[in-house]
């Protein structure tokens, strides 16, 4: 079984301005909306207290809203969480009450409200320096990794190539932070660590087209630079499908599975490899093109059909 | 003959995975619930102690799995989490305040793996529930603390040297000390004069030519922020071994941070209350001359009060307090010239003079060390949180041999280790920076074991669906790439075992799943390639050959790259952000093992170096 049985290569350079323009698009309008409408960071990013508590019934949200606002809390934001019976209760930081103690203090006035007590699932209380060095220290990671790709790949394959791969990398990262912006999603450490595994992987796939590249560069006599990255992407088209595609299978497993706490995670790696699967198809290979990627850069100090051979004792 | 396994590969391969396999198992075992008995202050529990447990449990009708002395600690297994808290009662009435019971849950692993060190994955809070603390340490108080010391040591140092001074101003937000002098002559001899006596101290002119702005070195400061840390974290041990917890993890985090795990602890009230209660220090004479047999009887002489050593002798002290431990800048463990061991004990400037002055008449009596401690007891207020009891205790007292000052030792300590015990007892009772908590976690136990099971449901339903999926899309190799994809779950889960530091959290899990999608890729590459190799034209041994051969070089620059990835995000990150970074990077090594390594072999065992005309791929 085969998913695709091409005979000819397909002539994906043909539509590169098209997809470097729609990539482009994409780029500009997540930059737009992470301006305008912001990020909707989570409580590990913005600091505050979140509470989750389990009612014995179903919940009655404005009963819970106003027992809040009795003991004081009336910009608490409540939210059902995963399931009817947990509750999610968000109070943002202040400086007038201690922080410590908030959330047993919730948790006794929920208790006080009803027959029934509730049970406490989860509190969690990230004060305001702490957020602010997350960011950074997650921005900061991204940054080191994409220098550190930056570095490998010009130094193993070429700088125009490791041009495409990084800027790719930073085009599936900042997309799909746009995607968590108009949607207006949370974005949490869960979904600051999906972005980081999406790095691993979007670079992952595009080293293997890159790899096909080389080789097809150094196979292919007398084609084109665009006929051979065609014939490089075609033939390892069969390959990117399925391992994304068995990802992918994994991911909505998790999304449905995984429990709300996940959800964040899968959602950003679920929306991540699509876009990074088409980025390492698209736009590496063609970024690379543009810049003028020609044979002679690509032509390897020993021969051939050497490749590989020095790896046999390995196996 | 192409494509056939040498024999060591079969033993290595097979031996790798035996050795995952087996260190691997004892995640397989469920938990106990179980009564972790420890001595306070780091002692160590008797066997009459264990033995008496093990009867009063019986008496009770409790039926306990097992009773043991491991590591002078008691280990008491039950079959119920109910069984498990009528036995704490028990205990705690049996034994009274110098055991600390610790409820736990201990890994049911068979002797026959504890022996060879197996044990299972370690479980991060949001898998297990319990607390975790972020505390920060308020260096500006340590610093500040200092200034005003170093502002006072001047006055009584400039005193000390005859040069007459007009002020010495505390600038706190500058971080230095202004000293004006009378006349300019005196400013070089100031400088020469303090100089001498502290050698990291900085001086820069001032505004006018009678002023000096004095900071200290970068070299001191840094041993300030040090010390303030470390005496938090000493102090923070301690506590958390009063709590009573099982496994607790107390660990510096960056230059001024403290990272506190209380495993399976609910009651954050009662834990925050324990950790932020103060203790304090006083030195008091010893009242020689008081009866102490009348005051045991309840006839304590006026002007004195009764305390207790830690090995519970009774002594008189004076009423009076000659200095208290917030004088004390710093306490350490140290050997005489006859290679005894001592406690230095260093004051502030007041602390020095406060001393001196009580001291001066009292050479040759006895001083002690009182350390005095709140500790949370059985009485519960009304807030629901257990209400501190003041516990003070004489944990030295030593013969005066002359005036003490700033700097002075005790001596005549029975052993090295008693000495450290005093010192940090000592600079307990002297904690110069206050700490914040700064981030609190709380996982309720629903909460965690509900994660877990959503997280072995994941992984076990991704499994389930990539493996259909290989077996569609490749028929029997696709067979091979799922027994290699097993095979890299098992190395994982022994792999993250065996790692002392690894710990599995949620994020973690999801990792784990995303390795299971992500392994299969190498797989995917090897057979593609062999598929092109043989509509290439090539033989089926050939393609197997070559299509491996090629495959690898792919394989292994675009995995390198990967775990770069991961170990940058290892060396830049934090907390989850380094544990995601542990889980991928072993994911990446064990799916190469397994995809390119074990399926090889496999292939090799099947269809190498037979003659075949196809291949079911």
């Amino acid at each position: 079984m085969q998913v695709f049985n091409f005979t000819q290569p397909l002539n994906f350079m043909r539509y590169k301005w098209v997809a470097i323009i729609l990539s482009a698009i994409l780029v500009l309008g997540s930059f737009v909306s992470i301006a305008t409408k912001g990020i909707n960071w989570g409580l590990d990013f913005t600091g505050g207290t979140v509470i989750e508590v389990g009612f014995a019934k179903p919940a009655d949200l404005p009963a819970v809203r106003q027992t809040l606002t009795d003991v004081g809390y009336g910009d608490a934001v409540v939210q059902l969480f995963g399931t009817s019976r947990d509750v999610l209760i968000r109070i943002p930081l202040r400086t007038d009450v201690d922080q410590s103690t908030l959330g047993d203090s919730v948790i006794k006035a929920l208790n006080s409200m009803q027959a029934d007590a509730v049970t406490m699932r989860r509190i969690e209380f990230v004060g305001p320096s702490v957020g602010e060095e997350l960011k950074q220290d997650g921005g900061l990671a991204m940054l080191v990794a994409l220098i550190g790709i930056l570095l490998y790949v010009s130094m193993r394959f070429e700088w125009r190539l490791s041009i495409g791969a990084v800027l790719s990398l930073f085009h599936d990262v900042i997309i799909t932070m746009g995607l968590f912006s108009i949607l207006q999603l949370e974005f949490d450490l869960t979904v600051l660590a999906a972005i980081l595994a999406l790095i691993g992987y979007s670079i992952n796939d595009t080293i293997v087209v890159f790899d096909r590249i080389r080789e097809s560069f150094r196979k292919l006599r007398d084609t084109s630079v665009s006929e051979t990255i065609n014939d490089a992407i075609t033939s390892t088209l069969n390959r990117t499908v399925i391992t994304s595609l068995t990802t992918v299978l994994v991911l909505v497993v998790l999304f449905y599975m995984g429990g709300a706490l996940i959800h964040g995670f899968a959602t950003a790696l679920l929306f991540g490899i699509v876009i990074g699967t088409y980025s390492s198809i698209y736009v590496a290979s063609a970024i690379a093109e543009t810049l003028g990627i020609s044979r002679e850069d690509m032509l390897p100090p020993p021969p051939v059909e050497k490749e590989g051979e020095n790896t046999d004792a390995l196996m | 003959m192409l494509n056939q396994n040498p024999v060591w590969r079969y033993f290595l391969v097979v031996g790798i995975l035996l050795l995952a396999f087996v260190y691997a198992l004892p995640n397989l075992y469920p938990e106990d619930p179980a009564l972790n008995i420890s001595a306070t202050r780091g002692g160590t529990v008797a066997e009459d102690v264990r033995s008496e447990l093990e009867q009063a449990f019986a008496a009770a009708g409790i039926a306990a799995k097992s009773v043991e002395l491991e590591n002078g600690q008691v280990l008491a297994r039950f079959n119920s989490t109910e069984e498990q808290l009528q036995a704490r009662e028990i205990a705690t009435q049996l034994l009274g305040s110098g055991y600390i019971n610790a409820l736990n849950l201990a890994p049911a692993t068979p002797d026959w793996l504890n022996s060879i060190g197996a044990s299972p994955m370690k479980l991060g809070l949001d898998l297990r529930g319990g607390v975790h603390f972020l505390m920060a340490v308020d260096m500006k108080a340590a610093l500040d603390k200092n200034l005003n010391d170093m502002a006072q040591t001047f006055r009584l140092d400039l005193q000390a040297e005859k040069i007459r001074y007009r002020s010495t101003k505390v600038d706190l937000d500058r971080g230095q000390v202004q000293l004006t002098l009378r006349n300019v002559e005196d400013v070089a001899l100031a400088e020469a004069a303090l100089k001498k006596r502290d050698r990291e101290l900085v001086f820069a002119p001032g505004n006018d030519e009678l002023t000096v702005f004095v900071t200290i070195s970068e070299i001191r400061l840094k041993e300030i922020r040090e010390y303030a840390l470390e005496q938090n974290i000493t102090i923070i041990r301690n506590r958390v071994n009063e709590i009573g917890v099982a496994e607790p993890l107390v660990q510096r985090q960056g230059s001024d941070r403290i990272v506190v795990q209380l495993p399976g602890v609910q009651d954050t009230a009662q834990a925050k209350e324990i950790l932020g209660a103060t203790a304090s220090l006083e030195f008091r004479l010893v009242d020689e001359d008081g009866d102490i047999g009348a005051a045991l009887d309840g006839r304590v002489p006026p002007g004195a009060e009764l305390y207790y050593t830690r090995d519970g002798r009774p002594v008189l002290l004076e009423k009076r307090v000659m200095l208290t431990g917030e004088h004390i800048t710093g306490a350490s463990s140290a050997y005489d010239e006859y290679s005894r061991p001592q406690v230095s004990i260093k004051l502030d400037a007041k602390g020095g003079s406060l001393l001196s002055t009580a001291t001066k008449d009292a050479i040759g009596r006895r001083m002690a060390s009182v350390f005095i401690e709140y500790k949370p007891g059985t009485e519960i207020a009304a807030d629901g949180t257990p209400v501190l009891i003041k516990q003070q205790e004489v944990i030295n007292d030593a013969t005066i041999q002359a005036r003490l000052g700033r700097d002075f030792r005790i001596t005549g300590i029975s052993s090295p280790g008693e000495a450290q015990n005093l010192a940090t007892l000592l600079r307990a009772g002297a904690l110069i920076a206050p700490i914040q908590i700064i981030e609190e976690r709380t996982i309720g136990p629903s909460l965690g074991k509900e994660n877990i099971e959503l997280g072995v449901k994941a992984i076990q339903w991704g499994m389930v669906a990539v493996l259909i999926f290989m077996v569609i899309y490749y028929k029997a190799f696709g067979m091979i790439a799922n027994i290699a994809l097993v095979a890299n779950l098992v190395l994982i889960v022994g792999v993250m075992s065996m790692i002392p530091g690894a710990t599995l959290t949620l994020p973690g899990m999801a990792g784990i799943v995303l390795t299971v999608g992500m392994a299969v890729d190498a797989n995917v590459l090897i057979f593609e390639r062999i598929r092109e190799e043989m509509t290439e034209g090539r033989s089926v041994q050939q393609a197997i050959h070559h299509g491996y051969d090629r495959a690898f070089a792919t394989i292994a620059d675009s995995n390198i790259t990967t775990l770069l990835v991961a170990l940058i995000l290892f060396g830049v990150g934090t907390g989850p952000i380094k544990g995601f970074a542990v889980t991928l990077a072993i994911g990446i090594l064990t799916s190469i093992f397994t995809a390119v390594v074990g399926t090889r072999l496999l292939v090799n065992l099947f269809w190498g170096g037979r003659r075949v005309q196809s291949l079911p791929i």
